[in-house]
This record gives C-alpha cells, sequence and structure tokens, in this order.
C-alpha cells in the first residue's frame, strides 16, 4: 500500500499497463516531453519512447479518428483529451465511430479504446476547461463511461479500462488530482469489483445520496456535517455511469426510502434525470417522498469567480437531505 | 523524378477537368506520360481485357442496386455510374494485405477487394449496418459519414508504421469531404507521422448538389502539397492513369516516404443516392459531355484499335455480367432478416447490464405475444 495522488495513481496505472502489453499506446496533445499539462503522463515517453507515447496535432478529431484506425490495427490506444471542453471537436468521431463500430460490424472490429479526460471544474480554470459533459456519452449506446472519486479506483479502473474491448470514457476530476490516498498497485485489476460496479462509500440509513466524481468527497463531507443533527446518509459512489449498478443503487434506496442525487453537470437531462427516473421504475413503492436533484444550473459553467454558485457544495445537499426527509429546512426555518 | 503533376493555378483550375494526368484519352488513344507510363509496363492486354471486365461488372453490379431500389427491395441506392475507372484502377493496384476505408459509393473497391454478391445489397436493404468482416477483405466498412474513414486509415497506418509492416492504409473519399476538418486533419497527422497512407479524393463535380467549385478554388490536389504531402491530379475515367498512379502512391508509401494524396476527375452520371433528383442542379449538356468520357467506351475503343475485343470476349463479359447481376437479385431476394433480438448484439463486447436487462425485458414482452397465440 501507498499513498499516491490521483494523478500518480493514473500515471502509474498507465505506466503497469504499458509494460504488460506492447499494444497498449497512449496519444494526445502535450503528453510526451511536457507529460501532460496536469503532468498525469510524466517521464512515460522517456521509458517507452515517442513511438508508444504519441505527442499529437492539435487536433480532437484527428487524436479520436487515428486512435480507431490504431485499435483496427490490433492496438489499444488510450487517448487524453486534454481538457473537457476539448472534446466537442471529437464528438463525431466517438459517438458515430468508436461507440459503433463493433455493432456496425456485427462484432468483427472491436475498438478498446480509453478516453481519459480530465473533467469538470472548481479549479478557477478559464472557460471550456470546466464541462461536464458526461450525460452525452451516457445517453450513447456502445460507449462505457466511468468517473472516478479516489487514487485507488483511479488506479484499478484505468487498467480495467485498457483492458476492456469495448470503448470507455474516463472522467478524471481535475479537483481530485493532487488528493492523496492509499493505493494498493499490487491488486490484480482482473480480480478487483468491476469497472460497472458502484460503490457505498459510506452506509447510512435515513437518505440515499447518489453521486460520482468530485462530489463523491463533497457528499461524503454532508453525510458528516448530517450526522450532527442526527441524520444517518449513505453515500454511494456510482463509479460507473454506463452501465449504472441499479442492484447497489436499488437495494440502498429501498433500505433508505429517500434519495438525493448530486452531481455537478447541469441538470436538464443529465445523469441525475436518468437516476431519478430509473429509481422511480424500479423502487416507487419503497419511496418514502419525490428524490431530489442537486446538480450544477442549466447554465453555461460560470467565470471561476462564481463557480461556487454553481457546483453543488454540502449545503446545498443538506437543504436536499431536508426536502427528502420533510424536515423544517434548517435555511428557511419552514416546513418543506 | 518528380511525379506531381503540375497545376496552373490561375485559369479556373478547380474545374478544368482536363489538366489531369492520362494515359488514355477519351477517344481510348494512348497518350504518353513520363511519370505514369512506367507504372503499368507489365499491363499488356489480357490486364487490359481483365481491368475493362472488371469494370463492366462493376457497373452491372451498380445497375442491378438501382433497379432492386426502384422495385422496392432496397431502401436506397448510391449509384457509382461513371466511376468505374477511378475504383477499380486505385483498388487493383492494392495488395491483399493493404487496408482500404472506402465510403458509402465505393462499391467498386469492394469489388475488387473481393466482395460477395450479399455484400453489396444487404446493407443497403437493411439487414445489416455492414456484411463483411472487415478483417476478411482487407476493407473497413463502407463509410457514411463523410470524411470520417480518412482518420482511420491514417490511424491504421500509424499502426503499420508501429508493427514494422510495409502494407498501406488506402482512404478513399469525395470533393466534398475535403471541406470536412476530419480530411484536413487526416492529412496534418499523416504528414507529420509520414504515414503510409496514399488518400484517393473521387473528384465527381459533385456533392450531392454542390458543385466542386462551392468546395475548392484550387485544384484539391494543390492543396496537397500545403501539408506536405505529394499529389497528382489525374483523369479519373482512365483506369490505366488510375492504376499507374495508384501503384506509384502505394509505392511510395510502402517504401516508407509518407503518404501521397490522389485527386480523380470523374462524374457521378447518376445521382447522388435514388432518393436524389439531379436534373434540379445541372444541366443535360454536362451529363452529356460526360457521357462522352465514359471509362468503359475508353477502354473498348483501346481494346477494339489493339484487336482484342472480339465477340469471344464480349460475350464471355456479358455472361459474366449476368451471372453476377442474379447472384446479386437472389442475394436481396433471398435475405433473411436476423431475428428480432440479435438488435441488442454487438453493441458492447463485453457484457452489459443495461443492454443485458434491455432484451431480457424485450424477449419477456415478446414472449407475452407467443404465448398469448398460443393460448
Amino acid at each position: 500500500m501507498v499513498q499516491l495522488t490521483m494523478a500518480k495513481a493514473i500515471n502509474e496505472g498507465l505506466r503497469r499497463a504499458m509494460a504488460d502489453d506492447p499494444k497498449v499506446l497512449v496519444m494526445g496533445e502535450d503528453i510526451g516531453k511536457l507529460g501532460g499539462v496536469f503532468r498525469v503522463t510524466d517521464r512515460l515517453q522517456e521509458e517507452f519512447g515517442a513511438q508508444r507515447v504519441i505527442d499529437t496535432p492539435l487536433a480532437e478529431s484527428g487524436i479520436v479518428g487515428t486512435a480507431v484506425g490504431l485499435a483496427l490495427r490490433g492496438f489499444r490506444p488510450v487517448v487524453e483529451i486534454q481538457f473537457d471542453g476539448f472534446v466537442y471537436p471529437a464528438f463525431d468521431q466517438i459517438v458515430c465511430q468508436v461507440a459503433k463500430l463493433h455493432y456496425r460490424t456485427r462484432g468483427n472490429v472491436r475498438m478498446p479504446l480509453t478516453i481519459r479526460i480530465p473533467w469538470a471544474g472548481g479549479v478557477g480554470a478559464a472557460e471550456h476547461h470546466s464541462e461536464s459533459p458526461e450525460a452525452y456519452f451516457v445517453h450513447t449506446s456502445g460507449l462505457r463511461v466511468v468517473a472516478v472519486s479516489n487514487p485507488q479506483d483511479a488506479y484499478l479502473m484505468l487498467r480495467q479500462a485498457i483492458a476492456s474491448d469495448d470503448p470507455v470514457v474516463y472522467f478524471e476530476p481535475k479537483r481530485l488530482y493532487h488528493a492523496k490516498g492509499d493505493v494498493d498497485l499490487d491488486v490484480d485489476p482482473a480480480d478487483a469489483p468491476p469497472m460497472g460496479l458502484a460503490r457505498v462509500a459510506r452506509e447510512g440509513t435515513d437518505a440515499t445520496v447518489l453521486t460520482y466524481g468530485a462530489q463523491v468527497i463533497t457528499a461524503l463531507d454532508a453525510a458528516l456535517a448530517a450526522e450532527e443533527d442526527g441524520i444517518s446518509l449513505e453515500v454511494i459512489d456510482l463509479r460507473s455511469l454506463s452501465p449504472l449498478d441499479h442492484r447497489t443503487i436499488g437495494a440502498s434506496v429501498r433500505k433508505t426510502g429517500r434519495v438525493v442525487i448530486t452531481h455537478e453537470a447541469a441538470r436538464e437531462a443529465g445523469v441525475g434525470a436518468e437516476l431519478v427516473a430509473s429509481v422511480t421504475e424500479r423502487c416507487f413503492h419503497y419511496l418514502e417522498s419525490p428524490p431530489v436533484r442537486v446538480t450544477g444550473h442549466d447554465i453555461p459553467y460560470p467565470p471561476a469567480k462564481l463557480e461556487k454558485h454553481h457546483v453543488p457544495d454540502l449545503d446545498r445537499i443538506l437543504d436536499a437531505v431536508d426536502r427528502v426527509l420533510d424536515r423544517p429546512n434548517s435555511l428557511t426555518g419552514v416546513e418543506l | 523524378m518528380t511525379t506531381v503533376h503540375t497545376l496552373n493555378p490561375t485559369a479556373d483550375p478547380a474545374t478544368d477537368v482536363d489538366d489531369v494526368a492520362r494515359l488514355l484519352s477519351p477517344g481510348g488513344e494512348r497518350v504518353a506520360d513520363p511519370d505514369l507510363q512506367e507504372w503499368i509496363a507489365d499491363v499488356d492486354t489480357a490486364a487490359i481485357r481483365r481491368l475493362y471486365r472488371d469494370m463492366v461488372l462493376l457497373r452491372r453490379i451498380d445497375d442491378e442496386g438501382v433497379a432492386l431500389q426502384r422495385q422496392g427491395q432496397l431502401g436506397l441506392w448510391p449509384p457509382c455510374r461513371g466511376q468505374e475507372a477511378t475504383q477499380i484502377g486505385t483498388a487493383r493496384a492494392l495488395r491483399a494485405d493493404d487496408f482500404a476505408f472506402p465510403s458509402y459509393r465505393e462499391t467498386g473497391v469492394v469489388f475488387a477487394r473481393g466482395g460477395k454478391p450479399s455484400d453489396y445489397v444487404l446493407a443497403w436493404r437493411g439487414e445489416g449496418h455492414s456484411t463483411y468482416d472487415p478483417y476478411e477483405l482487407h476493407t473497413a466498412t463502407q463509410q457514411i459519414i463523410i470524411g470520417a474513414q480518412s482518420l482511420h486509415a491514417v490511424g491504421y497506418a500509424m499502426g503499420v508504421q508501429r508493427d514494422g509492416g510495409d502494407q498501406v492504409a488506402a482512404a478513399y473519399f469525395g470533393d466534398g469531404a475535403t471541406s470536412q476538418g476530419d480530411v484536413n486533419e487526416a492529412m496534418v497527422f499523416a504528414a507529420s507521422f509520414g504515414a503510409p497512407v496514399v488518400f484517393v479524393c473521387t473528384n465527381n463535380q459533385w456533392a450531392i448538389s454542390e458543385p466542386v467549385s462551392v468546395q475548392a478554388r484550387f485544384p484539391i490536389a494543390g492543396r496537397a502539397p500545403g501539408f506536405g504531402i505529394p499529389s497528382m491530379r489525374v483523369d479519373g475515367n482512365d483506369v490505366l492513369a488510375c492504376l499507374a498512379a495508384m501503384r506509384w502512391a502505394t509505392d511510395h508509401a510502402r517504401r516508407g516516404r509518407g503518404p501521397v494524396f490522389l485527386e480523380a476527375v470523374t462524374y457521378r452520371m447518376g445521382p447522388h443516392t435514388t432518393s436524389d433528383d439531379p436534373t434540379r442542379y445541372r444541366d443535360k449538356e454536362e451529363v452529356e459531355i460526360w457521357r462522352r468520357r465514359d471509362p468503359i467506351d475508353r477502354v473498348e475503343a483501346l481494346l477494339r484499335a489493339e484487336g482484342a475485343f472480339d465477340d469471344a470476349f464480349v460475350a464471355g463479359v456479358g455472361a459474366d455480367a449476368d451471372a453476377l447481376a442474379a447472384a446479386v437479385r437472389e442475394a436481396a431476394m433471398g435475405a433473411v432478416t436476423r431475428p428480432a433480438l440479435s438488435i441488442f448484439d454487438d453493441v458492447y463486447a463485453e457484457p452489459h447490464t443495461g443492454i443485458d436487462e434491455q432484451r431480457a425485458a424485450y424477449a419477456a414482452y415478446l414472449d407475452g405475444f407467443a404465448t398469448a397465440q398460443g393460448a
């Protein structure tokens, strides 16, 4: 067991995947000598050479489209999209090609492509550097979509994503890149919980908080605060957004009967909407109150100085907890 | 030796269809071309007869596709009449283990790569998005998104480099595709990495109703040198020139000298697809001009001049075409639609709980009908 930041854990995941399989390639903008703008690919080019750690031209569709051709040839490319907001120029290649080639060819062609995306806000970045585009990809059949929240998962799920014969969109919360955690590098990724499983990050009995990515940390903070008021929150780290682990989600909802969902992506037709719909379809008779979403607003990501009003914080989650528990609201003092 | 065909950037160049390298005039007479002729030095009369046969068979597949669509057997068909020389000439220059990345109109490339009768029609009938295993034909599924495959070809070629192979990737796209970002990004990547890829731009003058002049103010082949890629503008209705140019291009790429760009100047004689009405946007006179430049007639004239177009040959090719057309028709009419639940197959390579659940739910729903009928 070692203490690693999430960035180092991902770096180690890439290193070990490349060492284990000569077909694994890493490609993206500034990932070679510079080691990536977040240094996630630090020293990989030194170790594996420019043929396997490929500094590409600045063209996202080009990066993903050539990775498709490399995958066709039998390689397992790991693509870095430098920032979340830069994935849109590659959208066509991802949703029309990467996601559909296996289906289009009736299983003859595999797309073992991993698309790493430094993701979401809370780091005071410029415009286009704090986007949460996950719902677009969750909505696209043929892609697996995962979001990590701690260094151990970041390491293992990256290994699993690279080993998967399916394309995986792998979201890395930027604001957790430097958060440290225990990582067991000796766990065989094949023996670890599969990418598609959710994790009960904290057990509780009064309400379930469903979340993913950096919001897991915020939700755990909220659970600690709620505990002081005698409220027991269960926090589920979804880990996988496609597929969703309905078994783990359902078990929790049937236990608590109350659901709060939090993510920083905008609300409309987001992952939260899918969660409310599926929880309602599956667990309606167990629900004691309507599920409540705590999300980013339906606005373009705001300027850095205002982002704290957009990214749900501990208080907004606790406010939602009050609602699902029908408690007098701590902020307004009124019965909700 | 300079193999880049000299382009004149002044006089209405993008639409000058005669500023091309050729080995066969529109009348079927041989034309000397110092750059191209050495590449077909081995192409004798028998080989020209094979190219002729390929083009006739391709035209017959194409005619059959149109007919089947008109009869309601296919949902759509993208005719390639007029483009036979470009498709056959370039594809016949590829080695079996090279990899082709055709677009939806490149029926002739799939034919030249060894496609079966069912491979031409079943996708257009709606039985499957593709009908062949790309690894068997060394040919990617025909691409519908304009230009997307150009990047796949470059990536494949980058893989060849990393494997130490000597295969070449061939990216086929039309004049309209050169406006797409992907084609331009593909040229940047190919040049940057020196990838063994040949870009084959079929300039058939029309992107549905948009003439090439809307896409290009300069000959399309003239763009490639700006990316650091040697290029040639070739007569796309001259099968010998297309074969020679593609042999030069693949040789260049195969020897590790990097990508090549070919612009084949040809014409789409029919509609964009069977849903299109080209009489709304182009003149009869223009079509007539191109009819006189027909790629098959041109080779026929050459073979006649060389005394190699005898009745037995014509009858043999005709019989082969009839048999192929019948097989294509049979493949369409005899198609067996896959079972309902197959729509859930191959979405993912590995089990996906979301899809598995939906498949099970839909199976139970369908079973409900069976049970009701049985009761």
